[in-house]
């Protein structure tokens, strides 16, 4: 039997269509939090990011908050930043993630801080999400440190990124997608789609570069309920991509909400049959409880059952 | 060159002291001139607003301007040394280096500091200045077809450009470039676009300011 990591990593592995989601940990210390939200989510996805002060809003740490969801049933995937701790914090909370037996992280970049309420914050981006992977990586495969400093008890880590298939120029970004495989990234989440004509566009090179079958890509899904929230996307979110066709659609509805859900299910069924696209990613801000919906509209549900590794 | 700003002079007048009855405005004739900052033209005009302040208020202080070549080097202070004695207070327009070393050089005196230093950077038009450079000690612009990524990425990124770079426009404001755009489009122009798939490892910062307080001699005059 093939030795695995995660559940996430096992679900992929076999063949899966794996469902992923997000979830937002509070500003405050409340456990319960997380519990709630957990509640509603399990059963309906395969594994479930906590982000790590997304926005550049201090939240409760995403280790944390993904301990508290894991013990709640919840197969998790933290997230880590590189622009609050340097290469001794990433490495340090990437072994204590291990040992808490969260077996999943996502390593980013991380937004500046000018997007949250501490503009006046001094950043750190010692690692960049490149670097960052391949540190893990070589934690992670040869039990080493970045400094060299060999470990006991290296950690077990399934690691992944981001990927965002609307930005330009597109060969600089395709060029930093390669560099994040080779670096030792095994799954993609991506950007929100929307636009999927350059979704369409974006995989087509990443078969075309074989990048497909070097790495799992899940297709970042993001329901909305409003035209306000589509719009102030397209506006203010660097990296989205938002067609006016998208706005119109919305606006023209009559019930937004369940607008919101057909549009979502639409992107999904359309991505799934992309050759190459592995899994979802739903990320609905601030509508977390629409989750199982959109999973079973999508026939997605139910999730496999995956035992213990 | 060094690029400074001049403070505001509400700053300006809330920093000077209460009781004051002479002062002295100190320019550089270097970087900060250059910027149109922190020169002779800059020390008079600050002299009137502050003279009309002081009238204003009905408060007799005499204020004199005084501009020298460097600040920050002893070869010219000689020519600041009485009239910094005769003022009670000085207020320097150099950059942050410039009122250090007058300070050093004048125990006792209140140097007060009239100038923002922003950045070391370039005046890419007329009465504009971009920062270029962090001064980290150890250059890699050879990596990077001649453009800084860790002063022109506003995340110091080496390894590409993040995700909130949209059309050549950083995510942090869109009056910024994007650093890795310009890195891009340099490096096509130059045939480099294959040093861009290098992975850069993580960078020795001990050489920046991570190292400590940072100093240095040359060997020729410091002879074991």
């Amino acid at each position: 039997m093939a030795d695995y990591i995660s559940k996430l990593q096992k679900l992929l592995e076999e063949g899966e269509f794996v469902v992923c989601s997000e979830m937002g940990p509070p500003i405050g210390a409340d456990p319960d939090f997380i519990r709630e939200k957990a509640d509603f989510l399990r059963g309906y996805v395969d594994a479930v990011n906590i982000t790590d002060n997304q926005t550049a809003i201090v939240r409760m740490s995403s280790i944390a908050a993904a301990k508290i969801a894991a013990d709640e049933g919840l197969e998790m995937i933290i997230q880590a930043t590189g622009r609050d701790r340097n290469r001794i914090g990433i490495q340090s909370d990437l072994l204590g993630a291990s040992a808490l037996g969260l077996r999943n992280v996502l390593c980013l970049t991380g937004d500046h801080q000018c997007f949250g309420m501490d503009e006046g914050a001094k950043n750190v981006f010692d690692l960049d999400s490149v670097s960052m992977l391949r540190a893990a990586r070589r934690m992670v495969d040869d039990g080493v440190l970045l400094n060299g400093k060999d470990m006991d008890v290296p950690p077990k880590l399934f690691l992944g990124g981001a990927a965002n298939p609307f930005a330009d120029p597109f060969e600089l970004h395709m060029m930093k997608v390669e560099k994040k495989i080779e670096a030792g990234m095994e799954f993609i989440q991506t950007q929100a789609i929307y636009n999927l004509e350059k979704f369409d566009k974006w995989m087509e090179e990443m078969r075309k570069r074989g990048l497909h079958e070097k790495c799992y890509i899940m297709a970042g899904i993001l329901p909305t309920k409003s035209v306000k929230a589509l719009r102030m996307m397209k506006k203010y979110v660097a990296g989205m991509d938002v067609p006016d066709y998208t706005i119109e659609r919305m606006d023209k509805a009559e019930d937004k909400k369940e607008e919101g859900v057909q549009m979502a299910v639409d992107i999904i069924k359309h991505v799934r049959k992309i050759e190459g696209v592995r899994g979802i990613h739903l990320m609905p801000v601030a509508w977390e409880e629409i989750t199982p919906r959109v999973v079973e509209e999508a026939g997605l549900y139910p999730r496999p059952e995956v035992s213990e590794i | 060159m060094i690029v400074g700003k001049l403070k505001d002079i509400k700053e300006i007048k809330d920093s000077l002291p209460d009781d004051i009855d002479s002062l002295l405005i100190a320019g550089c004739g270097s970087c900060v001139s250059v910027s149109l900052a922190g020169g002779e033209r800059e020390a008079d005009s600050l002299k009137e607003l502050l003279n009309l302040y002081y009238q204003s208020k009905g408060k007799s202080v005499s204020i004199e301007t005084e501009t020298i070549k460097r600040q920050c080097d002893d070869e010219f202070l000689d020519e600041l040394e009485l009239p910094v004695a005769r003022n009670q207070v000085v207020l320097s327009i150099a950059c942050g280096v410039g009122v250090q070393h007058l300070a050093i050089n004048n125990p006792g005196k209140i140097i007060l500091p009239g100038l923002d230093t922003t950045f070391y950077g370039r005046t890419s038009d007329i009465g504009k200045w971009e920062e270029m450079c962090h001064g980290c000690g150890k250059c890699i612009l050879d990596q990077f077809a001649g453009v800084c990524p860790v002063a022109r990425c506003s995340k110091s990124l080496l390894n590409g450009p993040c995700g909130g770079s949209q059309d050549g426009i950083c995510e942090v404001d869109d009056s910024i470039d994007c650093g890795w755009q310009t890195i891009y489009d340099r490096a096509e122009e130059l045939g480099q676009l294959e040093n861009l798939l290098d992975f850069e490892s993580p960078k020795d910062w001990s050489t920046y300011k991570d190292g400590g307080v940072r100093s240095h001699k040359n060997p020729e005059f410091f002879q074991e």
